[in-house]
This record gives structure tokens, C-alpha cells and sequence, in this order.
């Protein structure tokens, strides 16, 4: 009785000091991050593209790695709603719900999911050269699209798979067509769901430095057209800490904070979206 | 409708395709034994020789295996098993913050915090000398980079566990730990093995961080305090060039094809794991 007294003894204080190890690395990396990136940090940073010599510590800021994330993630999170929505209303409405054909497409977007970003990066390249696309806002929307698409279609999927039958029978017998249902009915019943699904997928997508490494090309202009190169959030970060100047590397830490900002920012709204939108779902 | 979901589906086949047929020029010129046990990676006189980068990948994943998956398993028994509702709640978004916080940020943390503790503390207490950008420090970046994975997916195949099984085997004088122990872990064990090898995956490739807190010598790693190369760092490092030297840009997409099929094979051996808990239980 006693050994075993003991061994749970040891069991939960090993549970206790894991959980404490993990709390312990989530404190440390934002408070390392905040502590060395916020004396950093200042108006020029968000307000001004680089000025010449911006890389050697002359002034500026990373305005253009910040307009081209937002540019470029927003128009891969528009072109991936294109693409997942109706994925998840045809698994669910259109294909049997629990048929073959829809359990080899959730596999198959699964795996997607877990391949790395590198790959896609250079299965982006790829198509750019096939298609005579330079590095480009283009190139870099198409790239990440594909990596965040498999995340977006799986995450909707999974919110409307929890539609509840009775709802979808309940329309039909009220003489609806599959497709009114669908978008009357199913799209407004996972609507929070499918909003935070969009919010999930946009903060992998901007926080994703190696799909856009060869896609997207860097510049120290506001892109102006889809045809022109865009600097990216990640790759200033790496851009700057790569040099030997402490002041440039201040601010990539400064331009870490601003990253990490916007990415647990989207995660905030989407957590408020699903709880403000939540009341209108019906149980 | 369909069509868009069938070709979603495909675009597996369809990136593999890519890959393949980019790197084709290479594998028909050499064979594949020399490509992959070669250590001699000199792409100007036309030698590559992945050897050191892939033994650069496996050494930096295991590392960060080894770290990764003790620590998360007993969270997520913690977190499934023990802990009351308010811990939960409170650990719950911190690991889905660890999951969002983009590996940019996770290589600037490594480079602050990792980097400098590893030289100045870990090296002088094995009596040598590192710059501190070394296999160890990348293994642990990574380490808790797939903590989330590990945990979150843990946590799910132990809720899937029916309450009876517990209370039964309580209900028989069986302590806490014991049940964990003989019935959740029992039942669990396939459902444990899939998470850890979607953890696995992913720190095999994971690019940012490591490129940035590896180290990025071309040799073999002997031990933990070496640099190493992971494969996914050699592609994103050389980029710029592979348009320039012949056979260079056919030898970066064969890597990306390594990293492809290796990643490919553990997710879908692991995902119909997963899929086989869900149903046994469901």
C-alpha cells in the first residue's frame, strides 16, 4: 500500500513540474520577446517604410513588412474561403456525411496540414516558374493559400459537421433545396465557427516566414501592384537579426512584439466573434 | 462543388508530382545510394551529398523528441485526469497561444534566451567550448514548439475514453494513479504514439526556428553540442543561388521531396491511428 502511495506521489509531482515546464516557456517567450522588443519600439517602426541604410541602423521602419503581410495574408485567406467553403458544405450536405469518399478527403487535407511550410514554399516556387510569375505579392498569396487552405477546409468542415441533423431535416421538409439549405441554414448556423476558423488560418498565414521565403521576394516599397515583390512581417524579423548591427537587431525584436501582437490580436477577436455570435446558434 | 473538393483532395498528388518531376534531372544522374550517404556537399564541382543534412534533421528532431515527449504526456495526464476545471481553463488557451505564436518568433526566442544559456552555462559544465548554436539549442526550441501538437492531441484521445472504464477500475480499490497507469494509458497507447509522431513531423519540418538557432555547419553532428544543418534550413538558406549553378535548384527539390515523403508517410500512418481511436470509441 505504501509503494504505491509513493509512486503516485512521484507521478503527480512529475504532472506538476511538466505542466510547470510548459506555463514556464509560454511566460518566458513573451516576456523574453516583450522585454527585449518593447524599448525597441516606437511610432517610426509602424508608420515609416526603410529609409537608404535602414539595414546599417539609419531611421525607418517596417511599415512595408507590415502592410505587405496584412496585403498578402488577406488576399491567401480570401482565395482559401474560396476553396474550403464549399469543401465543407459539400462533405457535409452533399456527400454522405460519414461516407468514404468524405473520410479520403478529410485524410487527405490532414496530411496536407502537417506537411511543412518549406515544401510548400517551393512547390510555390515551382508553379511560379511554370507559370513566368516572379517573385512576387502574387507568388506569396499563392503559396500561402495552399498552406493555409488544408487548416481553413478542416477547421470549417469541423464546425459544420456539428450542425445538427435535425436542423438540416427540418429545412428540407420545408421544401428547401440542398442548397438553400446550406447557405440559409448550415452557413448561418456554423457562422462563428467559420469565422474563427478564417481568424485561425490568417495568423498561421502571417506568421509563416518559409512559404513566402521564396514566393513573395522582399522589398522596402508598399507593393502596389500584385506583380511586385513584398516585404513580409517574418522575413524582416529574420531579415534584421541576420545583420551584425545591435540597433537593427533591436528592431527585429521590436518587430517581433509587432507580429506577435497581431497574431494573438486575430486570436482574441475570433474568441470574442464566436462568443458575441454564439447566442444567435441554435442548440 | 465537387470538383473543388476533389481537387483539394489531389493536391497531394499533385504537389508529389511536382516535386518529383523537378527533381528528376538529379536522381537520373546519380544514384540514390551516393545521394543519401554521401557527406560531400560541394554543389559548384556538382557533389551533393545530403548525408550531413539529413543526420543534421534526425539529430535535432530526436532532441527535440526526447525532451518534448515526457513532458508532454504527463501535462496532458495532468490536464485530463487531475487537474480541476479552473486549471484547465486557464491552461487551455495558454497551449493554443503556443501553438500561434509564429516560429519567426520562436527562432528570435532561441537567438535571446537559448543561444547565450547554452554557451555560457551548458557547454562550461561539459568543459567545452560553443557559440551556443548547436543541436542542443535547436532541440529545444523545437521541443516546445510541438508541446501543443503533443498535448493537445493527448488530452483528445484521453477524453475519448469512456468514464465507466474509470470509475470501474476505481470502484475496484484501484488509486488514481493506478487506473491511469493499467486502464487510461492502456487504452490510450496507440492514440499516444500517433501524437507524438504528428509532433515528430512536425519538428522534422520546421524551418524558421531551426535556421535560425542550428548552427549551419556542413558536417556530421558527433553530439548534442555540435552545430548541425537540418535539411529544411539548406533549402531556405539556398535559394537565391539555385537558379545559378547547374543541378542546384533539382537538389534543393529533391530535399523538399525527402522532407515530402517523410512527413507524408508518419501523418497518414498516425492520422488512421487517430481515425481508428475515434471510431472504437464513437
Amino acid at each position: 500500500m505504501q509503494r504505491n502511495k509513493i509512486e503516485e506521489g512521484v507521478a503527480i509531482g512529475l504532472m506538476w513540474i511538466s505542466t510547470g515546464i510548459v506555463l514556464l516557456s509560454v511566460v518566458l517567450i513573451l516576456g523574453t520577446i516583450v522585454v527585449k522588443g518593447f524599448p525597441a519600439l516606437n511610432l517610426d517602426m509602424i508608420t515609416k517604410t526603410p529609409s537608404g541604410g535602414f539595414y546599417l541602423g539609419k531611421s525607418g521602419g517596417i511599415l512595408n513588412a507590415i502592410v505587405g503581410s496584412l496585403l498578402l495574408t488577406g488576399g491567401a485567406v480570401i482565395v482559401s474561403i474560396v476553396f474550403s467553403l464549399p469543401v465543407a458544405l459539400y462533405l457535409n450536405i452533399y456527400a454522405a456525411r460519414e461516407s468514404r469518399f468524405a473520410a479520403m478527403v478529410r485524410l487527405s487535407l490532414d496530411v496536407l496540414w502537417g506537411i511543412p511550410s518549406i515544401v510548400y514554399g517551393a512547390f510555390g516556387f515551382l508553379l511560379m516558374l511554370t507559370l513566368g510569375v516572379r517573385a512576387s505579392l502574387l507568388g506569396g498569396m499563392i503559396a500561402v493559400s495552399l498552406l493555409i487552405l488544408p487548416m481553413m477546409a478542416r477547421a470549417m468542415d469541423e464546425v459544420v459537421r456539428l450542425v445538427p441533423r435535425d436542423l438540416l431535416e427540418a429545412s428540407y421538409s420545408l421544401g428547401a433545396t440542398r442548397w438553400e439549405t446550406a447557405i440559409k441554414v448550415v452557413a448561418r448556423q456554423a457562422l462563428p465557427g467559420i469565422l474563427s476558423a478564417i481568424l485561425i488560418s490568417f495568423g498561421r498565414g502571417i506568421g509563416d516566414a518559409a512559404s513566402v521565403l521564396f514566393t513573395a521576394g522582399f522589398s522596402d516599397n508598399i507593393p502596389t501592384s500584385l506583380l511586385e515583390p513584398a516585404a513580409t512581417l517574418p522575413l524582416a524579423i529574420f531579415f534584421q537579426l541576420g545583420t551584425p548591427f545591435p540597433e537593427v537587431q533591436a528592431r527585429a525584436y521590436a518587430s517581433a512584439v509587432i507580429l506577435t501582437a497581431i497574431v494573438l490580436g486575430v486570436s482574441v477577436v475570433g474568441r470574442l466573434l464566436v462568443w458575441r455570435y454564439g447566442r444567435h446558434v441554435v442548440k | 462543388m465537387l470538383l473543388v473538393t476533389v481537387s483539394c483532395g489531389l493536391l497531394v498528388l499533385l504537389i508529389a508530382g511536382g516535386l518529383i518531376f523537378k527533381s528528376w534531372p538529379i536522381l537520373t544522374l546519380k544514384p540514390v545510394s551516393d545521394l543519401l550517404f554521401s557527406s560531400t556537399w560541394q554543389p559548384l564541382k556538382g557533389e551533393f551529398g545530403f548525408f550531413p543534412f539529413i543526420m543534421g534533421t534526425l539529430w535535432v528532431t530526436g532532441v527535440a523528441v526526447i525532451i518534448a515527449v515526457p513532458i508532454s504526456l504527463f501535462t496532458a495526464i495532468y490536464l485530463s485526469e487531475y487537474a480541476g476545471r479552473r486549471v484547465r481553463a486557464v491552461m487551455g488557451p495558454l497551449i493554443d497561444l503556443l501553438a500561434g505564436i509564429p516560429s519567426v518568433v520562436y527562432g528570435v526566442w532561441g537567438v535571446l534566451l537559448i543561444v547565450p544559456f547554452v554557451q555560457d552555462h551548458v557547454a562550461p559544465f561539459f568543459r567545452t567550448f560553443s557559440d551556443g548554436y548547436t543541436v542542443l539549442t535547436a532541440g529545444v526550441v523545437l521541443a516546445v514548439m510541438i508541446f501543443p501538437v503533443i498535448i493537445s492531441v493527448c488530452v483528445e484521445v484521453f477524453n475519448s475514453i469512456p468514464v465507466e472504464l474509470r470509475e470501474a477500475s476505481l470502484s475496484l480499490g484501484a488509486t488514481r494513479w493506478q487506473t491511469v497507469k493499467h486502464v487510461v494509458l492502456r487504452r490510450a497507447l496507440p492514440g499516444i504514439i500517433a501524437a507524438n509522431v504528428l509532433g515528430l513531423s512536425r519538428a522534422f519540418g520546421e524551418t524558421m526556428a531551426v535556421l535560425m538557432v542550428a548552427g549551419n555547419v556542413v558536417a556530421n553532428p558527433q553530439r548534442v553540442l555540435d552545430p548541425a544543418y537540418p535539411l529544411p534550413a539548406l533549402i531556405a538558406n539556398h535559394y537565391g543561388e539555385m537558379m545559378s549553378i547547374p543541378l542546384y535548384d533539382s537538389a534543393l527539390m529533391l530535399a523538399a521531396l525527402i522532407l515530402f515523403g517523410v512527413v507524408l508517410i508518419f501523418s497518414v500512418v498516425s492520422r488512421l491511428v487517430l481515425i481508428r481511436v475515434e471510431r472504437r470509441t464513437g
